[in-house]
């Protein structure tokens, strides 16, 4: 009731003041409706619900802000990316073609197979640091806890690019003196290991406390208990953490732009040679192309990059609900 | 009766030393734990090797100069330079101040909303969507903002230049509304919204849950409660959140690269389509950079890393000082 007369009295608003337009609308709907419920409130209630009520419109004014950016983010990453989506661009390269060529031509096949060697590279390196981390803030829990926290809460804000240039200046100049994927692995696990140690962190400090007692108590040294009951304890919460920190770096940019060279042929040899990525090939069709088929090659590449990042998620929110519940 | 010689046994020591294994063990998973300590530092120390004599010849003109220009002369060799980065540290807080000023309220009011009005399934919905957008890449971000936000941003510049255009903030040299630092500090406004909202509604949700039902009980509506209950409590954490959405917003390299315009100038009119960030600075020079260069950029991320060390440290201090209290 109240809200069909917030919208004929919007559409009388804006008919007579001109201010046109699907956000016009909305936000002089918004302000009217506010108003009528706050005038309701005060005439049926006090001063102090009409207030409140203000609070609420806001609120959910504040929700919806959030949540229109992602909305809008997926529908046009679906729209404009299924063109450019199509079978022959799961086993081609980018070796013989350029961006410019017709979508049907080329593919991505080196940039899949890229970010999965960088990221399980990465992975590999991050994971046992991320849960020794994590092991040492829940089970030694010694006096370098509390720094040892700030310090990986201070790890996860360290810039992509800064990542990428400390590879450069502590590998890739001194030591190898050329790009490949193993500097593109070393900097997303600067990213990804406070993610892992975070998540892990949390993970075990959901094991009850009595099982770690139990362990003792049965006469389980601390090696044995964690190795032989806490952390099978927390094997589902530690896959999350795991497919989180991925979710994490696999559409990071910046730093392989820096360190992994950006090929455009199938490598699968991390130690030597550029490595595409996934984001680098999305990055290249955007800047370098310019036509009408290099923009559709990027779309499908974010579409790509998108599904990936929904799967990844899915399958953390499905891992760690099974067990919660 | 004779009692035999009763052997008492030699008093057994009790100690809590750990056995061999757990010694072992510990050492490994505390040589493990400290390897955020190692890494940050060894961040810090390959930076400076690379930058410190940038540094040095620079001085302070490194930070506060706005000159970027490497002159060769005709055999290739370095005749004439000067770093500076003033400019872009400029660009840099302007952008993530304008996307706290934006951010942080609708991020502080969507968490209000998570925490006290959404029920079950939606609030379940809501809350697993704010945790999906935080793990999109700033790529993605970065291209949505370029093809599809740019129109409606700009126009938006254009109601502000039109309406404020007195005060000397929102004034423009040309009209080119394109590519600003306000379109770039809006975009990372939407980046830092989910940061921001999910650390608040953690907050929020530890609010002791007697004090609430005190206010409740004193007849208090939800507004008064939540201004006499929930927002003392949570105001540390919510600034810190903020200020770990200030860290990344700093740090951000591709989607204000995409975005921005980035010209060499101090540009304090946010709506004029010039700008750049000290990040967006490094990818932009990197690819044509000498290594002489290239030392100069190592500078720059130094300068970058330290800066947002520092605000994730008061992040940090005061979501612990404030947000642990219920725990």
């Amino acid at each position: 009731m109240l809200i069909f007369a917030a919208i004929l009295i919007s559409f009388i608003v804006i008919k007579l003041t001109g201010l046109d337009g699907k956000l016009g609308f909305l936000s002089t709907l918004f302000i009217v409706s506010t108003l009528l419920i706050f005038i309701q409130q005060w005439r049926l209630r006090d001063k102090a619900a009409a207030k409140d009520s203000l609070l609420s419109s806001f609120a959910l004014l504040g929700m919806i802000m959030t949540v229109i950016p992602i909305v809008s983010i997926v529908y046009t990453v679906v729209i404009k990316g299924y063109k450019g989506i199509h079978f022959g661009m799961f086993i081609n390269d980018m070796s013989l073609n350029s961006v410019n060529d017709p979508i049907k031509d080329g593919g991505l096949l080196h940039a899949l197979v890229g970010t999965i060697i960088m990221v399980g590279g990465a992975l590999v390196i991050s994971f046992p640091i991320g849960v020794l981390t994590a092991l040492y803030l829940t089970e030694i829990r010694g006096k370098l806890s509390r720094p040892i926290k700030f310090l990986v809460q201070a790890m996860s804000g360290v810039p992509s690019i800064v990542a990428g240039l400390f590879i450069l200046s502590s590998l890739v100049y001194p030591v190898t003196k050329s790009l490949s994927g193993m500097m593109g692995s070393f900097a997303l696990s600067i990213l990804m290991i406070p993610t892992i140690a975070r998540t892990s962190e949390e993970m075990l400090r959901l094991i009850p406390q009595e099982l770690r007692e139990a362990g003792v108590a049965l006469g389980g040294t601390q090696w044995r208990t964690v190795a032989g009951v806490i952390l099978p304890a927390a094997r589902s919460g530690l896959v999350t953490a795991i497919i989180l920190g991925m979710a994490r770096i696999i559409g990071e940019t910046a730093p392989l732009l820096l360190v992994s060279g950006g090929g455009d042929s199938l490598n699968f040899n991390p130690t030597s040679g550029a490595m595409g990525s996934l984001p680098y090939y999305i990055w290249k069709s955007f800047l370098t192309g310019g036509t009408e088929e290099a923009f559709a090659r990027a779309w499908g590449g974010l579409l790509v990059l998108l599904a990936f990042i929904f799967i990844l998620f899915g399958l953390a929110r499905f891992i760690s609900g099974r067990k919660g519940n | 009766m004779n009692t035999p010689n009763l052997v008492i046994p030699p008093p057994r020591e009790i100690t809590t030393r750990p056995r061999r294994s757990d010694q072992i063990f510990r050492g490994v998973v505390t040589v493990g734990g400290m390897a955020s300590l190692v890494i940050l530092g060894l961040i810090a120390l390959f930076l400076s090797v690379k930058g410190i004599h940038i540094l040095r010849e620079e001085r302070f003109d490194f930070i506060s100069g706005s000159k970027w220009e490497v002159i060769t002369d005709d055999s290739g060799s370095i005749a004439e330079s000067s770093f500076g980065i003033g400019a872009m540290l400029v660009g840099t807080l302007l952008c993530a101040i304008i996307a706290i000023a934006i951010g942080v309220p609708i991020a502080v009011l969507s968490a209000l909303y998570l925490t006290f009005y959404a029920k079950g399934a939606v609030k379940n919905f809501l809350v697993s969507l704010v945790d999906l957008m935080a793990a999109f890449p700033s790529l993605l971000y970065g291209f949505w903002a370029f093809f599809i936000f740019m129109s409606s941003a700009e126009y938006w510049a254009k109601l502000l230049n039109k309406y404020f255009g007195f005060i000397p903030f929102f004034e423009v040299p040309a009209p080119i509304f394109e590519r600003s630092p306000f379109i770039a500090g809006l975009v990372l406004a939407i980046m830092i919204i989910p940061i921001v909202t999910s650390i608040s509604r953690e907050i929020f949700d530890q609010t002791p849950l007697d004090r609430i039902q005190a206010a409740y009980a004193l007849g208090a509506s939800k507004l008064a409660m939540i201004r006499a209950v929930v927002i003392p409590f949570g105001r540390g954490g919510v600034i810190g959140g903020a200020m770990l959405g200030l860290g990344r917003a700093m740090g951000e390299t591709v989607a204000v690269y995409t975005v921005l315009n980035v010209v060499y100038q101090i540009n304090w009119q946010v709506l004029f389509g010039a700008g750049g960030n000290v990040a967006s600075l490094i990818l932009l020079k990197f690819g044509e950079a000498g290594p002489y260069e290239v030392d100069a950029l190592m500078a720059a991320g130094l300068i970058l890393f330290l800066l947002t060390l520092f605000v994730n440290a008061v992040a940090d201090v005061l979501i612990n000082r404030f947000g642990s209290k219920g725990r």
